[in-house]
């Protein structure tokens, strides 16, 4: 049995006050392990992207608990959640949101040079990302002079440049057509995923549930199915 | 630091037309509050000319006078009271008035004289043409080659004139530090000289000039002259007065200052409404790095930094504009006053930290609050 990355306990999210009050998240639990690709899926406003935020440290749930290495990341003070989601959580937004006024390579540095390393060390270890998502010859151009999937790979780069344990694809082929979003997965899989880092992904996207290992099914806030990798197959 | 510090310049600087945008805004406020402080302390020097060109450390002068141009002539004995006062080296009369100078031409042109104290000369100007003891001479003049000296038709060493129907002669061409501010050129004669040559009233000192035998005497004379009923003021004490008198009797003061406040009011809107569209431009990718991981105290830097970068360069722009126009200024128009100092680049950088900190402000609140979770949900 593989090492816990992520274990949420009975978490509930809710919005507005009073009448207007609705629950995003109503007491979820469940773990994710070192080596998996975890989707999470459902219809919009199922919670999704609200229950990735409280895993994430982005957002602080009304209760329940997110222990990531033995530790609730939500006791730990504003400080110290920013600096676990520098260095425990990779993020791949679903518009990217690179800077279109850097460079690609100093987009892929940002978490580097918010970790404190030199200027030029980032820039050579973003160029060392590059390369391992293939698009090290377009390091010097803007974000906006490459396509989709190059921008993809750009915030892939970008989101593993720190290292992370745990990395969150929102939506990761939501701009792609069906070929390079597929592309994009396969790479994933194939060299991003290892024993050492989990890969939460939020997805409508079926045409890439092939290369989940569990898939988290959710509706109004709650978990209605878990398939594993084998039943997905099937 | 330094590192993120180099991705907020990028930021800023590669977005070009709100970076330029930023720096004009800034520049031109810098440049108003620089030229407009600038030519006010032109004038204030200007209306101080006599005061600063004739040098006289403590200046006695009856109490009503605020400028050196409406001199209230005091009697004899106020000079020989002075110079029986403890403390005082040596005290002369100054003679200050204004005179009608006919020129060759047949036009006319009024023109000050200042009468200098015939044994001691105190006062004179510097010559850069013939010998101060040629004011000696037979209706001997010395006229002052400043911006106003073409108004006398460009008179060289010998040139003849009339003053109130005597004859006067031009015997040296002199340099002083200031000119004045009325326009009107400036001849140095004798005391006794200028009593012949103009009308007078019964009392014909305009001040009388004190060398104290100490610093530490002057405040020992001034009391003493206070007790004969005058008033003795250093000669900075009597800048600041005719300052004082400019800035708050005459309305120039607050007119200057509220075309400064204008100027101020357009950069802080022009830079404020830049750099606050520019963070909102960019709200969405503040998000995206808190959900990176960065700090709300690293984004504060951040925009602190880029607003710091623009002001500094809009600041320096503006100083360097404004002096470029103020030495061309000075070169090409005759009439054109203006004194860069410490103070008017100090009240200019006081302005621009302002500009940056009101820009900034409502760009910080913004930036605290966005959440990273708005960005996630898109």
């Amino acid at each position: 049995m593989a090492e816990t990355a992520v274990r949420a306990t009975e978490l509930e999210k809710s919005f507005g006050e009073g009448t207007a009050r609705t629950y995003a998240i109503r007491g979820i639990s469940f773990e994710a392990y070192f080596g998996e690709m975890l989707y999470f899926v459902g219809p919009s406003g199922s919670g999704k992207t609200t229950l990735l935020s409280m895993i994430s440290g982005i957002l602080r749930p009304d209760s329940g608990t997110v222990m990531v290495d033995g530790k609730d990341i939500w006791g730990l003070s504003a400080n110290e959640i920013a600096d676990f989601r520098l260095n425990k959580v990779g993020f791949v937004f679903q518009d990217y949101h690179l800077f279109p006024k850097l460079s690609t390579v100093e987009n892929v540095a940002i978490p580097l040079i918010l970790k404190k390393q030199d200027w030029n060390g980032s820039m050579k270890t973003a160029m060392e990302f590059l390369e391992v998502v293939g698009i090290a010859n377009r390091a010097s151009l803007p974000p906006v002079k490459l396509s989709g999937g190059e921008q993809q790979r750009v915030a892939i780069a970008r989101a593993i440049a720190s290292r992370p344990d745990i990395l969150i694809f929102d939506e990761p082929t939501a701009s792609l057509d069906g070929t390079t979003g597929k592309r994009i997965l396969e790479f994933v899989k194939n060299n991003i995923l290892n024993d050492n880092r989990c890969i939460l992904i939020v997805t409508h996207d079926s045409r890439i549930f092939e290369y989940a290992d569990r898939i988290i099914e959710m509706e109004d806030g709650r978990i209605v199915k878990i398939v594993s990798g084998g039943e997905i197959e099937g | 630091m330094i590192g993120i510090f180099r991705i907020a310049l990028k930021l800023l600087i590669n977005d070009r037309a709100k970076f330029a945008a930023l720096v004009v805004g800034i520049t031109f406020a810098i440049f108003l509050i620089v030229q407009l402080t600038s030519i006010f302390a032109g004038i204030l020097t200007k209306a101080s000319a006599n005061v600063i060109n004739i040098g006289s450390r403590v200046w006695v002068m009856d109490l009503s006078v605020n400028n050196p141009l409406n001199a209230i002539p005091m009697p004899d004995y106020v000079l020989d009271a002075v110079r029986s006062m403890d403390g005082v080296k040596y005290a002369v009369p100054l003679y200050s008035g204004t005179a009608l100078v006919k020129m060759k031409s047949g036009g006319y042109q009024p023109a000050t004289v200042l009468g200098l104290d015939d044994a001691s000369l105190l006062g004179r100007p510097e010559l850069i043409e013939g010998r101060i003891e040629d004011i000696y001479g037979e209706n001997a003049f010395i006229v002052v080659k400043d911006q106003e000296y073409t108004k006398l038709e460009e008179p060289v060493i010998g040139t003849t004139f009339e003053v109130n129907d005597h004859r006067g002669v031009i015997v040296g061409i002199a340099r002083v530090a200031s000119s004045g501010l009325f326009g009107i050129p400036t001849l140095y004669t004798t005391y006794n000289r200028a009593l012949q040559y103009l009308p007078n009233t019964r009392f014909t000192i305009a001040h009388v000039l004190v060398e104290p035998k100490s610093e530490a005497d002057i405040p020992e004379i001034k009391n003493q002259i206070a007790k004969i009923g005058y008033m003795g003021l250093t000669d900075k004490e009597f800048q600041k007065k005719i300052a004082d008198f400019y800035m708050y009797k005459t309305g120039a003061g607050v007119n200057i200052l509220m075309m400064m406040m204008i100027g101020f009011l357009v950069g802080l809107s022009i830079s404020g409404q830049t750099f606050y569209t520019f963070i909102l431009e960019n709200l969405e990718k503040f998000g995206a790095l808190k959900a990176i991981g960065a700090k709300n105290s690293e984004l504060v830097y951040m925009i602190l930094f880029q607003i710091s970068f623009a002001s500094f360069i809009g600041y320096g722009l503006g100083v360097g504009f404004s002096s470029c126009l103020i030495a061309a200024g000075k070169k090409y128009v005759p009439s054109y006053t203006a004194d860069i100092g410490f103070w008017n680049l100090g009240l200019a950088f006081f302005m621009v930290l302002i500009i940056a900190g009101v820009s900034s402000l409502l760009a910080v609140r913004k930036v605290i609050r966005v959440e990273p979770f708005d960005i996630l949900r898109g």
